[in-house]
């Protein structure tokens, strides 16, 4: 016996997603933040549905209406709930359509990230030899710089525009999941499952997608929520320094951008609101995120 | 230890090396070469002037010796809207760019490591959790957003602090422009150093708390205890010499990321770096100066890589004296 | 089997008194799955200069009996009843500060694993001199030149290059030698060895317990030396206590339990050691397994595996004497075995 203080480990009965999801029940912070996620996604989903204006119609906008603060009546009588930016736009609008790209751009980018991550570290790590060896190599290097070096070059190299935007963020992301993958999958290669399906005669294709796959998912599950977080961060930097998403995709960051220069005259509410949007979106995730880490981490069963 | 340096310096030369490759593909090879190195409103005549004197109009491979002829000899193109090498461009702003990565670390270190050891020895406390649950909206709140907010709240709301510009510069050593020896000067710092400095707050006193927490459940703590020690040196040496170890490690590789995320903090509070630099010349395709930036920066990482190997190596004595049996 | 002969002091009197007494001793641990009696009403003296030995299979509670002394019980687990009182002195009763006062000053402790418990990134020097200075004011010098005596009378060669070594450049028979000279410093009266050779070859077993058995000698030092290894206490120890599921079920000197145990667990530990004399024949054991701390049987926790067990055995048995009361042979049981064997 060693010397540490022996706490017995117990374990109930119970089905892996039953124990995860109350495992990540146990931590009410998290639940909140699982909560205000779904609020979000809602809002973002029915954008069209709940704002009160197309803020990119431009037939709805008047010009008299700009730099309005929150609170302020519009003609109509409603109210600028959020007060308007230099445009005459509804903040709120703005900030629910806005929240739509900033989500969708991020999302997309992830899962894309996330397939193509697969597909090279994968089978990089059940053939292994050279061909693992350049792969790891190529992540090492990429994972030494950081996200915002790498997307700034590319999007120099490649000019501007939504899908250069989506190829930034993506070749910034797919090392993180290949590097995942690759951990997860050598350590599951050493299992017995595996060498039964080798002894079985498998074509090595249906092991690696069969077999391997749903046992490497948990670590890059985290990974992703992670990612998402950070796609959407990097996006709205981007966005932020003019070189992101162009104007006629305006997400949070570049709402961001517009008030930076009203910022100086007091007019606060043009970025600041949006950036809270921004804020909440990202704590949520980052909340889910950590604590699906520590629910799906095998090391801290106790 | 001496081989390991060695070995390790010679690897990172190889690096360098491939780097300048890919770099040399990226300008020459697939993006077009004379859009990048040719100011885009000379006439026909001047173009092909400037292609003969490129040496564009060679085949690849000399080109390529000659661009790392040039770059040996500092010499990576002249800024098309400033006139003046690229390098030197990128020279003249990098002291500002290295005080506020350097501030920015220093603040991260006195704030991170404390604050994550305390939550990591009273992981369920109060204070522990409210230090954690701050941690993650270091994490999360964006950079450049807080920039703006500090402005708004420090500048414009409050009037403390100045929103944007650098400081009066004093010149350290003689030699290196610094801001931060006069009142003046510390006041422009203090608001972007700390924006920079928020992520890396949070992700130390994660580690840091990480590593104290496993530490604490170590045997060695506990004969410590058994020992008779006081509580301050089971945690003051014992524990924090071990943690210490990785923690080190990742502040050397995050100086790196500081500089680069310098590049948002420098555009929020128009602080004249290199970051700022490399925003303006990407908004207005000034080419080379983006090629001298990336060289420069991918130069800085790899130094940095080798030093914190060689660091590593250095503090933790398992490796340390493995090696040099070996 | 003759037990070993105890150091008799000068005065008879202050011989006589016990060093540590441990009555009703119970360390609980408060899980999320319930609570853990890792240590469930354990009683026992040591006498000055006496080897104990606490014999007990995995999760029987001896280590943690052993943590329960010196106060080192982590949460989710605290010590919830008991007296222990060390020289007279009531532990429970004193401050953290006194208690860190005795730590490594009158009682030591020796852990099973040397490699974690040295600590890997300081130097040993280091390590033995902090030991010394927690407790007395001494120039670092002279603790140095005590540090480098400790290591030579524990039997490590160049002491001089060993003290500025680092524990990953020890083999782990060296280190645990350095764990016992630390133990030794600061000349406590009780050293507490928990499982101190079961890291270790054979070889260097014999080895350190052999200096174990020496150096208590010399100092006089009182040892409770905590094992599953019945024959490392057959050769070491005065009096033993066999723990079974938190609580002892039997106490005695070592000739007295070792040749006529009379708790059915202790014959059974006995019985399952492989000897030459039983070639080819099948080997004994215990059927069953121990139970999980959470579900320890109610009254006696051995009658699921006991052949003797009836229907009294669900009320909870009490420690008490068997054989000739002087000799001191007590055990927890309503169906002591009968002697079988002659001495």
């Amino acid at each position: 016996m060693s010397a540490r203080a022996v706490t017995p480990s117990v374990r109930a009965v119970e089905t892996p997603f039953r124990r995860i999801v109350s495992d990540f029940c146990a931590n009410p912070i998290a639940v909140c933040g699982l909560a205000m996620l779904a609020v979000i996604l809602f809002l973002a989903l029915f954008a069209p549905f709940l704002s009160p204006q197309n803020p990119y119609d431009l037939a709805q906008l008047d010009v008299m209406d700009s730099r309005l603060p929150p609170g302020s009546k519009t003609a109509a009588g409603g109210t600028f709930w959020l007060g308007t930016d230099d445009q005459g736009r509804d903040m709120w609008s703005a900030i629910l359509y806005g929240l739509r790209i900033s989500l969708s751009v991020g999302v997309i980018a992830t899962v894309l990230a996330l397939v193509i991550g697969l597909a090279a570290g994968l089978p990089a790590a059940y053939f292994g030899g050279r061909a693992e060896a350049l792969v790891m190599r190529v992540v090492d290097i990429q994972l030494s710089f950081p996200a915002i070096l790498i997307a700034l070059i590319l999007i120099a190299v490649l000019g501007q525009g939504t899908s250069k935007v989506i190829i930034a963020l993506i070749t910034v992301q797919w090392a993180y999941y290949a590097r995942t993958v690759r951990s997860a999958a050598l350590v599951e290669k050493r299992k017995e499952y595996v060498e039964a399906a080798r002894c079985l005669a498998l074509p090595p294709a249906r092991i690696v997608f069969r077999h391997l796959l749903p046992n490497c998912l948990p670590p890059m599950i985290v990974v992703a929520t992670v990612q998402v977080a950070a796609a959407i961060t990097l996006e709205a930097t981007l966005s932020f320094l003019g070189l992101g998403l162009p104007i006629t995709e305006p997400s949070l960051g570049l709402l961001i951008s517009n008030g930076y220069q009203y910022l100086l005259s007091g007019k606060y509410w043009i970025s600041f609101f949006p950036g809270i949007a921004l804020l909440l979106t990202i704590v949520s995730i980052n909340l889910v995120a950590d604590q699906l880490r520590d629910v799906l981490n095998p090391r801290l069963q106790r | 230890m001496l081989v390991y340096l060695i070995r390790r310096s010679l690897q990172s030369v190889v690096v360098l090396f491939v780097m300048s490759l890919l770099v040399f593909a990226g300008v020459y090879a697939i993006g077009n070469p004379i859009d990048i190195l040719i100011n885009p409103q000379a006439d026909q005549i001047e173009r092909e002037h400037a292609i003969a004197a490129l040496g564009l109009d060679k085949p690849l491979w000399e080109q390529y010796f000659t661009f790392l002829s040039g770059v040996v000899h500092g010499d990576l193109g002249r800024s098309f809207v400033h006139s003046t090498s690229a390098l030197g461009l990128i020279l003249e702003r990098m002291p500002a760019t290295m005080e506020l990565a350097f501030t920015a670390m220093v603040i991260a270190v006195l704030l991170g490591i404390p604050l994550g050891l305390w939550a990591g020895l009273r992981p369920n406390g109060i204070a522990g959790r409210t230090i954690m649950t701050g941690s993650i909206l270091g994490f999360s709140l964006p950079t450049f957003w807080v920039g703006l907010m500090m402005i708004m709240v420090f500048s414009v709301m409050l009037g403390w602090l100045p929103s944007n510009g650098r400081g009066p510069t004093t010149l350290l050593f003689g030699l290196i422009p610094v801001s931060f020896m006069s009142v003046d000067g510390l006041q422009h710092l203090v608001m972007p150093a700390t924006n920079l400095a928020l992520f890396n707050v949070a992700l130390l006193i994660r580690l840091t708390r990480s590593g104290a927490h496993e530490a604490l459940l170590q045997d060695y703590v506990k004969f410590a205890r058994a020992k008779g020690l006081t509580n301050a040196r089971v945690i003051g040496v014992h524990v924090l010499r071990n943690i210490l170890i990785p923690i080190v490690t990742v502040i050397g590789l995050q100086f790196g990321a500081l500089i680069a995320f310098a590049i948002v903090t420098e555009s929020v509070f128009a602080w004249p770096g290199m970051g700022k630099l490399l925003i303006d010349s990407i908004g207005v395709l000034d080419r080379p100066v983006i090629v001298a930036y990336l060289l420069v920066i991918v130069t800085f990482f790899i130094a940095i890589n080798l030093a914190v190997d060689v660091l590593y190596s250095a503090l933790d004595p398992r490796v340390r004296l493995t090696e040099s049996k070996g | 089997m003759m037990p070993s002969v105890t150091k008799l002091s000068a005065n008879d009197d202050h011989a006589r008194a016990p060093l540590l007494e441990v009555e009703g001793l119970r360390t609980h641990f408060f899980t999320k799955a319930g609570v853990v009696k890792a240590v469930d009403d354990v009683s026992f003296t040591v006498a000055r200069g006496e080897v104990l030995g606490l014999v007990g299979e995995s999760g029987s509670g001896k280590s943690m009996t052993g943590y329960s002394i010196m106060g080192l019980v982590d949460p989710p687990g605290r010590v919830v009843a008991g007296n222990l009182r060390l020289e007279g002195r009531d532990l429970r009763m004193l401050s953290e500060e006194d208690l860190r006062q005795l730590r490594g000053n009158r009682v030591a402790m020796i852990f099973q694993d040397p490699m974690m418990t040295l600590n890997p990134v300081l130097r040993i020097d280091a390590q033995m001199i902090e030991a010394i200075l927690a407790h007395r004011r001494v120039a670092r010098a002279a603790a140095r030149e005590e540090a480098r005596a400790a290591l030579a009378k524990v039997g490590i060669p160049s002491p001089d290059e060993r003290l500025v070594a680092y524990p990953h450049q020890f083999s782990g028979g060296m280190r645990q030698r350095v764990a016992i000279a630390i133990a030794l410093l600061n000349d406590p009266v009780l050293i507490i060895a928990d499982e101190p050779t079961t890291a270790l070859d054979v070889t260097i077993q014999g080895q350190i317990l052999f200096e174990m058995q020496k150096l208590t000698r010399e100092t006089g030092a009182a040892m409770i030396w905590i094992t599953h290894d019945l024959s490392v206490i057959a050769g070491l120890a005065d009096r033993v206590c066999v723990m079974y599921a938190g609580r002892i079920v039997e106490q005695g000197t070592v000739f007295e339990v070792l040749s006529r145990p009379r708790h059915p667990y202790t014959r059974g530990l006995l019985d399952s050691v492989p000897s030459m004399s039983a070639r080819g024949a099948r080997l004994a054991q215990i059927p069953g397994m121990t139970p999980s701390p959470l579900a320890v049987p109610a009254g006696c926790a051995f009658r699921d595996r006991c052949s003797y067990a009836t229907d009294i055995c669900r009320k909870m048995p009490a420690m008490e004497p068997v054989g000739d009361p002087a000799k001191g042979h007590t055990i927890r049981c309503f169906h002591p075995l009968r002697v079988e064997r002659a001495a």
